[in-house]
């Protein structure tokens, strides 16, 4: 489970979360949506301890990680996977070995095991061919597929997606999309996902989040949210509505 | 070769050419060699260092190490430091080499000082002294230069501004800290 609680952060002297508290409760996702700048991906590296908050407490589990150090907070980053935006697969080793990575360095598996392991994660995102090649020659949508097959390989029990479809077109963007789903009903995790794709995110999440100038506009399921009468989601939801039909 | 050249010169007036090669090898044991191969590693590897842990930090890889539960530092820098440690000593004594063959060329082959002056003077006036001083000189330049680089590309702002900068950083600092503790280290030690 994820609580966060009155979480407060400030960069370059501007106020970019203003006492920000929501739970996701065990086997939810939750959707965080927002403006461009609103602090999304601030939060969502607060509830990974890549961030210490100024104020206000990220439980996970009930173990507070924006103050834990050393060892505790490895053990707490142990149950989390973390998609970043770019994937951020390392660079100088291929697609196999990126994956394998965190499984040599974090576990004491056999060489065949490893194997094993990774060329299943890469076949269950649909990349059983690319295992020798190196980032670079991968497309968008393929390092974002690399980088999922990385974060799940530890099975973690939470998994945080900081916009697993911006930049990608749309037959590609309603692939990982798809993909989130169907490792969510195989693996059951927690998560959160940033994503400006409100109307595929719609039949992932439980619940949706609205962030608006570092606070919690509203936060409820997702016809709840569709429905609301808040002006902010209404003119974000007429706006995307618009987007949407000009796509 | 132009340092042996420049002494020849200079020594020829006082009839001094028998030691023309102790002198070539002491300046480049003691100084030239560790301070000339620091500097010429830090435009070649330093600015690398730098741009590499830049790159990473600016593109989330550093990042993704930390979500992983992985120590950063263990995986970037120590693994430049210790290559650093390692590797500056092998090249300033390869450069030493290659310094006091080069001037046995310019002084025995060219300017007829003879091969027994050369390298027998040398090996009398040389000390052991003289040769550790030098690989701890090395040594500790290996230290600044590789920690300094990985600081600056690991403090990268983000862009590939932040990248140039860094590169630009480590070479500076690296360069100006190491003519500095060359000056410390040879009025401590000698």
């Amino acid at each position: 489970m994820i609580e966060v609680i009155d979480l407060h952060k400030s960069l370059n002297g501007t106020e970019v979360l203003k006492g920000i508290t929501f739970k996701v409760v065990k086997g939810e996702i939750l959707a965080l949506i927002g403006k461009s700048g609103h602090g999304k991906s601030v939060l969502l590296k607060h509830i990974v301890g890549l961030i210490r908050a100024e104020r206000g407490k990220v439980l996970i589990n009930g173990e507070d990680i924006s103050q834990s150090r050393g060892p505790a907070r490895e053990q707490l980053r142990k149950k989390i996977g973390f998609l970043f935006q770019g994937g951020a697969l390392f660079d100088s080793i291929n697609v196999f070995d990126n994956v394998a990575f965190p499984l040599r360095e974090k576990t004491r598996l056999k060489r065949d095991e490893i194997r094993e392991r990774v060329l299943f994660e890469l076949a269950q995102v649909g990349l059983s061919e690319v295992e020798g090649k190196f980032p670079a020659e991968l497309s968008g949508g393929m390092k974002k597929r690399v980088a999922l097959a990385r974060c799940l390989i530890m099975d973690p029990e939470i998994m945080l997606f900081d916009e697993p479809t911006t930049g990608l077109d749309p037959a590609t963007a309603k692939s990982i999309n798809n993909l989130i789903r169907e490792t969510h009903e195989r693996l059951k995790f927690t998560g959160i996902i940033i994503t400006h794709d409100i109307y595929q995110i719609f039949s992932i999440v439980q619940k949706i989040a609205v962030l608006n100038e570092g606070r919690i506009e509203l936060i409820g399921t997702p016809t709840e949210i569709k429905t609301s009468e808040d002006p902010f989601v209404k003119q974000f939801f007429l706006k995307g509505d618009d987007h949407h039909e000009k796509i | 070769m132009v340092l042996t050249l420049q002494t020849y010169y200079g020594m020829e007036k006082f009839g001094a050419e028998a030691l023309l090669g102790p002198t070539v090898a002491l300046a480049l044991i003691r100084e030239l060699g560790p301070v000339l191969s620091a500097l010429m590693i830090t435009g070649r590897a330093g600015s690398a260092i730098a741009a590499e842990i830049g790159i990473m930090r600016i593109t989330e890889q550093i990042d993704a190490l930390e979500v992983m539960a992985l120590n950063p530092y263990r995986y970037l820098i120590v693994p430049n430091i210790l290559a650093g440690i390692i590797t500056f000593p092998l090249l300033a004594s390869i450069f030493n080499v290659v310094g006091i063959l080069g001037g046995y060329l310019v002084g025995v082959q060219l300017l007829g000082v003879s091969q027994g002056a050369y390298f027998g003077e040398m090996v009398n006036f040389l000390g052991v002294k003289d040769i550790t001083i030098g690989l701890y000189k090395s040594l500790s330049f290996g230290l600044i230069v590789t920690w300094i680089s990985c600081y600056q590309g690991f403090t990268t702002s983000y862009g590939a501004e932040g990248v140039s900068k860094a590169t630009t950083g480590a070479v500076v600092t690296s360069s100006v800290l190491v003519l500095v503790w060359d000056y410390f280290m040879t009025s401590v030690l000698f």
